[in-house]
């Protein structure tokens, strides 16, 4: 079922093994049959570690969601709560304890807290009067959860909003908490590099944290070579372009959630013979995106305008195999078309999909209004008239388009100027609040306070310096055969990745400059192997990179970071984690104060 | 694209079995044994038995979806409490004893007995085990608690200490101690936010000297008020916070918005004059953005004098809107009436001699593609694609919407006979403009530049 995780560099289904072994060990300390209460956001995540058939071994019996009221009647000796550690969830888990039916044979009742209990909870709980009640309560703790063979995220929301607006750094400390995990599992990491506070601040606690296990030695041979922590505010650029490969494009248009897509009926339709006028399917088709599916796979990562390509040729390939069964003569020959049979068919399906989606994202990236936004986007990181009122902006505002869009752009914008001139920010402020609501103050007020929006202290604009220096800017992408990571965002390298590129080879020393002019500090720390854990690489072995994006990375980014994995004299494979999957429209959302209104 | 579509499609067609798959898949798109079909599943057919029914759980879900539950502001996420709870004392702490206390049985009390030290107490909170902090009296104590909590970094346990403070020291003095404890104080902020004491947190950061800061967060609690009237006195009693000047500006701006709209609402919701009988309003103009009203007021109370507080130039006044704001909102608003004289007139400028012409602080072109929207007449959009400066524009609007008569003057103006010749083969034989153009062609007096 997770097959898919072992395939890459780091088998990452050792992780998710762990994670199921510690699932099993509490359903097992609930003796008996049991329902399990969910707290309906964490089926999501959770299902990336377990299938139901997993529970129903441990005597799972009924799921349902948590609700207000009484928990149905199920004639299950346990009920357990399964809930993120939130005072209005144990509102709920209060009710539906002191709701239970006195006639029936009493249930007994327990609390899985994910991923942390919490005093408070608890505390809540007993004001309640309901604390007594549980059998057990215990925390299942689930910070990276692997998404991929060289993916894995904590998915959480709001970190980027913690971390850099309320400064509260918890999502932090979970971060440095799941690095441990990972350790003590693949070895320690020999080397940490970091830019950004908090960067600094995570490597800073991981260090501590292993003084304190110092008794215990970790006897693992090291998996990692290196560590690199990255803030999210290092480059705050990257996440407000739009992305242009097929993963990005699907996310920033329909949004993936815990690596499931939702997107519009219509074009999947079957249409079989003799059924014409069977009614459409209303409800929107779910599919699982992840390298478990071939095809996908092998275009995800690609430039967009090279996915048409690739699903011709997959086509004809697949038209081939098929049409196999007619040179088949001999009934062995027949018998061996048939055992390849599930897996065409599994293809045929696969490409029929990846197909319908394609044509469902071209209708949106043929149309005008994203070919202008996407001009003024690389107006923009190019450095064209970044210090002016922008009259696509203008008018966006005045046909009222979605308030993210114009966020996005003016944010972008900002940070392509090193700030805006008062005059051009007083501008954008005013027809912002005119046309969608002085309520958005606040939002604005938080973009500031992130850096995203901001005032031109100095007249020394150094995105150029930058832009140079670092060759954020390729004029000659490759979006079919890509020499260069640039291809991700069609001309855009970005920033993050090309940091990380640079580290592996040159090193930071060469750009020690820009780095500088870059938010927060840089870093690089060694923790000590056990004698005899040194690993000896062989000769043009791969090293192996953790990339730690904190505060979110965008599917693009992950694109760049495998296509320099794949390069053939690259001699670094990446492995990435992140706090959250994120999008620019996802993201400028986690910060606004009251995002609801962005429908208007 | 289009060959692998029809690569599938010609697959598709000579094979009618493909219902067994690899893996059973819902409609829903879920693999069958996957945790939230299951969830659905077991719900749905405990339904379908008859017993006792329970809530559909396939409806609109009741929890909160955003936040993951990994920090702390999920972890406090309190329901945020109305604005009269201002006037709830920060004091009354008593209702509100979230002082961790035991919950261990009694034979882990034994062990903790015997260490007291900072250390071991916050390495028993962090691990979930029993604890106690009573047992830290003076105030020295209490910060040694506190620094050993930041030192671990978990939030968690750095709140639940926060919260014995708050409850057994004088504000006064845990103010001055979070001064020099950034970390702490943060924490502190944050739970203060969750929990909804919004008294105490405006102490907290006037104490601090966060004034703006201070008032944005009392600001931001007009969202959670529902009744307008109270709303607007809310407002009003943000005006005199200490936001920054530009905030304080749009403060007012919106206290002043609210203020006109229930005057504006108060009237119209009776909906006495023609126009609302004519167009009956589809929402009431409460709590709309600036221009969302102007647009209302253009629409509903066009040409009311200046004096009026429901008429589109008070409000332009009022709010300083822009010119060109100001123009487009009125434009949309007229258009959509097919008032096309009000249209006519928000462009006409009068020059000194008394000439009257047309003027627009936006690009004609625009004014077009609002008129067009609106369905105006072939006469009215011909007028303003002939006001549009750059001859390029002009012709491939003129094009679009078949204004016949000016893409033929504009090719005549821009020399270009073969490109006339081909706009021929585009009108209607014998026509009046295949006439014109076959003029043009001959007219021996133009020259050409083809």
């Amino acid at each position: 079922m997770a097959a898919h995780l072992s395939y890459g560099r780091v088998n990452l289904n050792i992780l998710r093994e762990a994670a199921r072994k510690e699932l099993r060990e509490f359903l097992d300390k609930c003796a008996g049959s049991k329902a399990i209460v969910w707290d309906e956001y964490l089926t999501g995540p959770f299902g990336l570690i377990a299938q139901y058939s997993l529970l129903k071994e441990h005597e799972v019996e009924k799921m349902f969601t948590l609700k207000a009221g009484r928990v149905p009647s199920a004639d299950v000796k346990n009920i357990i709560f399964f809930v993120r550690p939130r005072l209005e969830l144990m509102d709920i888990i209060a009710e539906n304890v002191m709701s239970e039916d006195k006639l029936q044979p009493p249930r007994e009742f327990h609390i899985l807290f994910v991923p942390r209990r919490s005093l408070l909870c608890e505390q809540r709980l007993k004001e309640q009067g309901v604390l007594n009640s549980f059998t057990n309560i215990d925390e299942y703790i689930l910070d990276l959860i692997p998404y991929d063979g060289d993916l894995l995220s904590m998915e959480s929301e709001s970190a980027f909003r913690e971390c850099y607006l309320e400064n509260d750094q918890t999502s932090l400390y979970h971060t440095a908490k799941g690095l441990m995990t990972l350790q003590a599992l693949y070895g320690t990491i020999p080397q940490i590099f970091g830019k950004g506070e908090c960067a600094r601040h995570v490597a800073n606690m991981m260090l501590r944290m292993k003084r304190e296990f110092a008794g215990s030695q970790n006897q693992i041979l090291p998996v990692f070579d290196t560590l690199l922590l990255l803030d999210r505010n290092v480059d705050l650029l990257t996440p407000l372009a739009t992305q242009l490969t097929y993963e990005g494009l699907i996310d920033e248009i329909y949004g993936i959630t815990n690596g499931y897509v939702k997107l519009p009926p219509e074009k999947f339709a079957q249409k079989k013979p003799g059924e014409g006028g069977k009614d459409l399917p209303t409800e929107p088709k779910k599919l699982q995106l992840n390298s478990a599916e071939e095809l996908y796979a092998e275009i995800r990562d690609k430039n967009f305008n090279a996915v048409g390509a690739a699903l011709s040729k997959k086509a004809k390939i697949i038209s081939a195999a098929f049409e196999e069964r007619h040179n088949a003569k001999t009934v062995g020959e027949i018998k061996q078309f048939v055992s390849q049979l599930p897996h065409m068919q599994a293809a045929r399906n696969s490409l029929a999909n990846h197909t319908s989606i394609a044509e469902l994202i071209k209708d949106i990236t043929t149309s005008e209004d994203f070919f202008e936004n996407l001009t003024v986007e690389q107006e923009f990181m190019t450095g064209v008239d970044t210090d002016k009122v922008n009259t696509y902006i203008e008018d966006s505002i005045a046909q009222k388009d979605p308030l993210i869009k114009i966020l996005r752009l003016v944010c972008m914008q900002s940070v392509c100027n090193n700030g805006l001139k008062q005059k051009v920010l007083d501008h954008y402020k005013r027809e912002i609040l005119q046309t969608y609501g002085y309520e958005h103050l606040l939002t604005l007020n938080n973009l500031e306070k992130v850096g995203l929006l901001k005032p031109q202290l100095t007249t020394r604009n150094n995105y150029p310096t930058i832009r140079k220096t670092l060759k954020l800017w390729m004029e000659d992408a490759n979006e079919q055969n890509p020499n260069d990571i640039s291809y991700v965002y069609s001309g855009y390298a970005p920033l993050s990745v090309r940091l990380t590129q640079l580290l592996a080879r040159p090193g930071w020393r060469s750009i020690e400059e820009v780095l500088k002019m870059l938010p927060g500090p840089h870093f690089e720390e060694r923790q000590q192997l056990p004698t005899g854990l040194h690993k000896k690489r062989q000769q043009g072995e791969n090293r192996t990179t953790l990339v730690f994006f904190l505060g979110g990375v965008t599917y693009a980014e992950i694109a760049a970071l495998r296509f320099l994995s794949q390069m053939e004299d690259g001699g670094t494979e990446y492995v990435i984690a992140t706090t959250k999957l994120l999008n620019g429209t996802s993201w400028i959302k986690s910060l606004m104060d009251r995002p609801e209104a962005q429908i208007l | 694209m289009k060959e692998s579509k029809r690569a599938v499609n010609s697959i598709l067609v000579d094979d009618d079995d493909d219902d067994d798959d690899v893996e059973k898949v819902s409609w829903s798109g879920e693999p069958i044994g996957s945790i939230s079909w299951s969830v659905k599943e077991t719900a749905s057919s405990f339904r379908s038995s008859g017993e006792q029914s329970f809530p559909k759980i396939d409806t609109a879900p009741s929890l909160p979806k955003q936040g993951s539950g990994y920090s702390l502001s999920s972890l406090f996420k309190a329901k945020s409490k109305p604005f009269q709870s201002f006037s709830e004392s920060f004091t009354d702490t008593s209702t509100r004893a979230y002082a961790p206390e035991l919950r261990k049985p009694k034979s882990e009390c034994k062990d903790y007995m015997s260490d007291w030290s900072p250390e071991e107490t916050v390495r028993r909170m962090r691990k979930g085990r029993a604890y106690s902090l009573e047992r830290f009296r003076s105030l020295q104590d209490k910060l040694l608690l506190l620094d050993e909590a930041v030192s671990l970094h978990d939030g968690n346990v750095i709140t639940a200490v926060l919260i014995y403070l708050k409850r057994s020291l004088s504000k006064e003095i845990l103010f001055r101690e979070l001064m020099v404890r950034e970390v702490a104080l943060r924490h502190y902020v944050h739970y203060l936010k969750e929990m909804g004491e919004q008294k105490l947190l405006v102490e907290l950061m006037k104490a601090l000297g966060r004034t703006e800061d201070m008032a944005l967060m009392q600001y931001k609690e007009h969202l959670n008020i529902k009744d307008e009237g109270r709303r607007r006195d809310f407002l009003k009693s943000c005006l005199s916070l200490p936001f920054s000047q530009d905030d304080a500006m749009h403060v007012q701006d919106h206290y002043t918005l609210l203020e006109r709209q229930i005057i504006i609402e108060a009237n119209d919701k009776r909906g006495e004059a023609e126009i609302f009988r004519k167009y009956p309003r589809k929402a009431s103009i409460l709590n709309m953005p600036l221009i969302t009203t102007l647009y209302y007021s253009c629409f509903y109370h066009y040409g009311e004098p200046e004096g009026t507080f429901s008429s589109p130039a008070n409000i332009r006044k009022t709010f300083r809107i822009s010119e060109k704001q100001y123009i487009l909102t009125a434009l949309g608003a007229r258009a959509k009436l097919k008032s096309w004289f009000d249209v006519d007139s928000l462009f006409n400028t009068k020059n000194w001699l008394g000439y009257t012409k047309k003027r627009s602080p936006i690009g004609f072109h625009r004014v077009v593609d609002i008129l067009q929207k609106n369905n105006a007449p072939a006469q009215v959009l011909q007028e303003y694609v002939n006001l549009i400066d750059d001859p390029e524009l002009r012709l491939s609007l003129a094009q679009k919407y078949k204004c016949h008569d000016i893409v033929i003057d504009t090719y005549k103006d821009l020399k270009d006979r073969q490109q006339l010749i081909v706009y021929q083969g585009k009108v209607e034989r014998g026509s009046h403009e295949d006439r014109k153009i076959e003029e043009l062609i001959n007219n021996m007096q133009i020259r050409w530049k083809n």
